[in-house]
């Protein structure tokens, strides 16, 4: 680990100025995948801004009927409150399905939106990934690349977004706020949020340098049946080969994100009228495109018999 | 004491202490976090520095270059040790590739640096900006590929061939020939491999993490140059090996080598992402059955071949053992044939050969009872042999393998297996259950120990036997005190130390019986010194409750040690009864799965092992052994595979996120059945092994159980849900 040197942030206004102040300055949050990340040498920054200490682990209402939760609020807690499990169920059971207690316990809404990829290849630095190292190639096209993407990837980058919360925050259509350097404020829908990898897969959402996420926004109740179905080679604890986050209505018209194919959660709204029509055909529009690997392409055949699990389920 | 005619009564038979299922007597040590492992050992030594490796970043080629100016510069480096400045090494007798890499790069992650500094951090941060300069040469990295070319290895089990296997099959009514594949898989053990070094002039000591205690002290003085006599090795508390911790490695090596250079003690350990590719792993195997039957469902022909792969000097993996053994049949042909592949090396995983080999026997068996038209229990009973096949003089000193299929089908209620496969459904779940005999060798090893006893009473053991959190201490502690006739509170044992006697060490489940029988031999010493000392004529001398009687004198155990104390040591060796008597451990592994229609995610409901393995010396650490390997055999059923990039040559997945391995979570109720046995030919103690026997047979089991959940057959390991997915029933 390179030495850093270190500060709390006391607001997040100052944290985003901090960062942009200081070259090679990170957020710590929870710091459950950063660390490890510093670790490996594969983040190395100079400057670590805590921002622990700032107020952002509320809950709160919003005036159109939603919910703002606070950037620090630990997935834990956020999957236990008791108007997420009620009203966006989705959400809470997609926060199970990850990680384990102890590190839900210590993640946070905001880290957890910006979990990297868990592509192997990133993980070791003698082999070439443009992600970690732009413009050196990517040892996982052509390698083991069972985890990765069977969509929307690029030549340079088949890594996937490993997330569970962020698949159903998309299905939620959740929006992102953030304060910028520069004290502005802005709001990211979720879809924006994350990028495809394309020839940059080292920018992977659409924070700007020192950008400071302060809450997500969750729109009123959708209503519906909320499924998340997470599926792994282990049971206990793994991260999705396929996870499904579903929002399925009475009369069978349904939202639904797709994880673990994608550099970004993969929810493709023009799809969603098969829906009714079964989960063949809804599966074969949203993955349409699909360019999977010899190593994965039974991801796309999961997705179809996964989805048709969870809206089986939905309707009995 | 030579062991060379089967045991008669003797003082263990009481079954007073042995044979209890007693508390691990380092349980509280290892729930509180206080026993002292290797690289916590703070206080053995002063002014340690620390030394982190620097792995290889090709997997075959030269060394170009190296740039180590920069690294040297960072803060609080001490030294850089590379091969070009370790000076002259030599290699152990038990490693395949050296253990300090360049010029020559054999494997991937091979050490080529060790750079020392005054913290781990610093270290680590150093390692990072030391450059190497690579010439990569090309390499065999695919077994698939290689294996043609694969020769019959010098060690291992030679090829065999009983009858005529050709022309019994070609007339066999039915037969049977498929092909199995396992893959490379991981030791995984939850602690890494660490080392402390520290020099007295030109004696080294390190203490470390090794099961063999005596193969560590001898390969570390071969690979330095040193008399044995220089060398010390303690490793009292091992947190796993699974034979990853068998032989001497790179942490031990570069520990002594870095604190030569530093001139202070230094400690290295390997962190988890080097494991897989710097140390051994199970190599992979290719293996090909067949069986010609009679319609009366008796093997007429049995062959079994396999393929593996490995570095020059490297073994095979020797997966056609129990097939030379364990069913019936006039004509066989088992043999191995081994590659040369440019992967890490392969070696020892709990249960070498038989693992994977009874992965793809007991799967074949399965399916060639279903050929037959019989049940798979009764298949298995009808070729049962209670002589080896191919020496028929000579008989199994026990072997209730049918015993354990019975009982385990009655406990487990195999009659309400579905005999349709893909015919059992419970809402989502399509619900199955297998079985599958469990078979390992049961080896005896010299094993020597020394005994203490003082003028309170107290019988102190000393043997380099390590503890691999198996029950070593306890079972040892059991020994001595039916011996001796003492309460477990009045027995100290140590482990783990080169000045200690030199034991059988641990390893293929000979460990408890062979540690236990040389404790067994210095303790019949110790009462005969102990007899001769109060003059009490040893023939007739008991030895209970702290007292020794004989006729009607009497004296506590104490006094015959005075305030000198007695000493006494032996070594059990053994006569030729394993020639005489095929010694065997046998099980029956019973499993249930429910398998998601529509995912084809297989998830564990049930779990048996009904194990035959001479005498249980207690209860329950046996059983929480074979509970561990049960563990393990899920594992290896359906997730554990290391992934090998074929292009660059070595392990992908080289951490425990990527590595899958089953947690308590994954495993939902299991049960241990031990049949009552003691096999007198074994030792003294009458005892087997377990550790192994528990994983022997548990993956064909699960294999078996998901095949009769869904009617799918897949005959490569790990049976994950991709290789279920197209062939599963329509989802909705
Ligand atoms: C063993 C293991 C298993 C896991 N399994 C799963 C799983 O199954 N499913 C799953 O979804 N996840 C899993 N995770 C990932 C886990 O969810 C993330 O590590 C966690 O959510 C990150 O949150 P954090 O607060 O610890 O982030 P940190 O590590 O503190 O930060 C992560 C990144 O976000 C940045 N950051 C943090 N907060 C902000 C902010 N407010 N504004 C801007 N930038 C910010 C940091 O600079 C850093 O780059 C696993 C992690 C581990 C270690
Ligand atoms: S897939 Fe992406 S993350 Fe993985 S090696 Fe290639 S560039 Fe790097």
């Amino acid at each position: 680990m390179k030495p850093f040197t270190y500060e709390r942030a006391r607001s997040p206004a100052e944290a985003a100025a901090a960062a942009a102040r200081t070259p090679g300055a990170k957020f710590i949050a929870g710091g459950t995948n950063l660390l490890d990340l510093m670790k490996l040498q594969i983040e190395t920054p100079g400057h670590l801004i805590d921002v622990n200490g700032l107020a952002l682990d509320k809950i709160e209402a919003t005036a159109e009927g939603g919910l703002r939760i606070g950037a620090l609020v630990r997935n834990t807690d956020l999957a236990a409150d008791e108007r997420v499990r009620r009203d966006y169920g989705v959400l809470s059971r997609a926060l199970l399905a990850g990680a384990s207690g102890q590190l839900r316990n210590k993640a946070t809404t905001g880290g957890n939106l910006l979990q990297r990829t868990r592509c192997p290849y990133f993980y070791d630095t003698n082999q070439p990934c443009n992600k970690r190292q732009p413009g050196s190639g990517c040892a996982a096209i052509g390698g083991y690349s069972r985890q990765l993407a069977v969509i929307g990837s690029s030549e340079a980058c088949i890594a996937t977004h490993p997330g569970d919360m962020s698949i159903a925050m998309r299905a939620l259509d959740a929006v992102v706020e953030t304060v910028k350097p520069d004290g502005t404020a802005r709001a990211i829908p979720i879809a924006e949020f994350h990028r495809l990898p394309g020839d940059t897969p080292q920018i992977e959402t659409a924070l700007e340098q020192g950008e400071f996420i302060t809450a997500v926004v969750l729109p009123k109740p959708a209503g519906g049946t909320h499924i998340y179905r997470k599926v792994r080679d282990r049971a206990s604890y793994a991260y999705a080969l396929v996870s499904v986050a579903a929002i399925v209505q009475r009369d069978g018209t349904a939202r639904v994100a797709i994880g673990g194919v994608a550099h970004k959660p993969w929810r493709v709204e023009a799809a969603e009228a098969e829906i009714p029509r079964g989960a063949k055909a809804a599966a074969a529009a949203i993955m349409a495109g699909a360019r999977p690997t010899h190593d994965n392409a039974f991801k796309v055949t999961l997705v179809e018999r996964t989805l048709g699990a969870v809206l089986a389920e939905a309707r009995s | 004491m030579k062991f060379d005619t089967p045991a008669t009564t003797n003082p263990i038979d009481q079954l007073k202490v042995v044979g209890q299922p007693l508390d691990r007597v380092d349980g509280p040590l290892k729930t509180s976090g206080t026993a002292p492992y290797a690289y916590e050992r703070h206080d053995v030594v002063a002014n340690q520095a620390y030394g982190y490796v620097v792995g290889a970043a090709i997997a075959k080629g030269r060394i170009t270059g190296m740039a180590l100016d920069a690294a040297r510069a960072a803060p609080g480096v001490i030294t850089i040790v590379t091969a070009e400045t370790a000076g002259k090494l030599d290699k152990g007798k038990r490693n395949a590739a050296t253990l300090f890499g360049g010029p020559e790069v054999e494997h991937y992650h091979q050490a080529v640096a060790l750079v020392v500094a005054e913290s781990f951090e610093q270290a680590r941060a150093a390692a990072q900006l030391v450059q190497v300069d690579y010439a990569k040469a090309e390499g065999a990295y695919d077994l698939a590929a290689a294996k043609q070319a694969g020769v019959e290895p010098s060690e291992g089990s030679p090829d065999q061939k009983v009858g005529d296997f050709e022309a019994a099959f070609a007339a066999a009514p039915v037969q049977f020939d498929r092909t199995y594949t396992t893959p490379d898989q991981s030791h995984a053990m939850m602690e890494p491999h660490a080392s402390i070094a520290a020099w007295e002039g030109d004696k080294v000591t390190v203490w470390t993490s090794n099961q063999m205690v005596d193969w560590a002290t001898t390969d570390l003085a071969q690979t330095l140059g040193l008399p044995k006599e220089q060398v010390r090795i303690v490793s009292p508390y091992i947190g796993g090996g699974f034979g990853g911790k068998l032989f001497l490695r790179a942490d031990t090596l570069l520990a002594a080598l870095g604190a030569r250079a530093a001139k202070r003690p230094v400690k290295v350990a390997l962190t988890r992402p080097m494991m897989a590719n710097n140390t051994t792993h199970r190599p992979a195997t290719i293996q090909r059955i067949r069986f010609g039957a009679g319609r009366d469902g008796k093997l007429t022909a049995i062959a079994h071949e396999s393929w593996s792969g490995n570095l020059p000097g490297g073994e095979p993996e020797d997966a056609i053992q129990q097939s030379r053994l364990l069913y019936a049949g006039a004509n066989r042909l088992t043999g191995n044939r081994l590659a040369t592949l440019d992967l890490p090396e392969g070696n020892a995983m709990r249960a070498p050969g038989e693992t994977p080999g009874l992965m793809a026997l007991e799967i074949a068996m399965d399916e060639m009872a279903e050929q037959l038209g019989l049940d798979p229990i009764e298949f298995r009973v009808r070729n049962d042999t209670q002589v080896d096949p191919a020496n028929p003089d000579r008989p199994f000193s026990q072997r209730q393998l049918i015993e354990c299929l019975r009982q385990g089908a009655e406990r487990f209620g195999w009659d309400k297996r579905a005999t349709k496969p893909g015919s059992r459904r419970e809402g989502r779940w399509l619900v199955g259950i297998g079985v599958a005999a469990g078979f390992r060798n049961s080896m005896s090893m010299p094993s020597g120990a020394r005994v203490r006893l003082d003028a309170a009473g107290v019988v102190t053991v000393e043997t380099d036997m390590t503890d691999i959190g198996t029950g070593s201490y306890t079972i040892i502690a059991q020994t001595a005190a039916e011996m001796m006739g003492v309460g477990m509170d009045k027995v100290v044992v140590r482990l783990g130390d080169s000045s200690f006697p030199v034991s059988a060490g641990s390893g293929g489940q000979w460990g408890a019986n062979s540690s236990t029988a040389g404790v067994y031999a210095a303790c019949v010493k110790l009462r005969e010194a102990v007899a001769q000392k109060l003059g009490f004529n040893s023939a007739d001398t008991a030895f209970a409750d702290g007292q020794v009687r004989a006729g009607n004198r009497s004296a506590p155990l104490g006094q015959a040690a005075g305030e000198g104390g007695l000493v006494a040591e032996d070594t059990i060796e053994y006569g030729d009864l394993a020639k005489q008597y095929q010694q065997s451990t046998f099980a029956g592994h019973f499993v249930e799965v429910a398998v998601d229609a529509a995912t084809g995610e297989v998830r564990v409901r049930r779990m048996l092992a009904v194990c035959a393995a001479g005498r249980i010396l207690n209860p329950k650490s046996a059983r929480s052994q074979v509970i561990g390997a049960m563990t393990m055999g899920v594992g290896g059923a359906l997730m554990e595979e290391l992934a090998v990039d074929k292009r660059h040559g070595f392990f992908v997945n080289h951490d425990l996120a990527t590595y899958e391995v089953p947690v308590h979570a994954d495993i939902p109720h299991q049960e241990v059945v031990f049949l009552e046995e003691a096999d007198a030919t074994s030792s003294p103690m009458k005892a087997k092994g377990v550790g192994e026997l528990g994983l022997c047979g548990v993956g064909a089991a699960v294999a078996n159980a998901i095949h009769n959940a869904t009617g799918l057959r897949v005959r490569e390991y790990p049976i994950t849900l991709d290789k279920l997915l197209d062939r599963l029933p329509d989802a909705a």
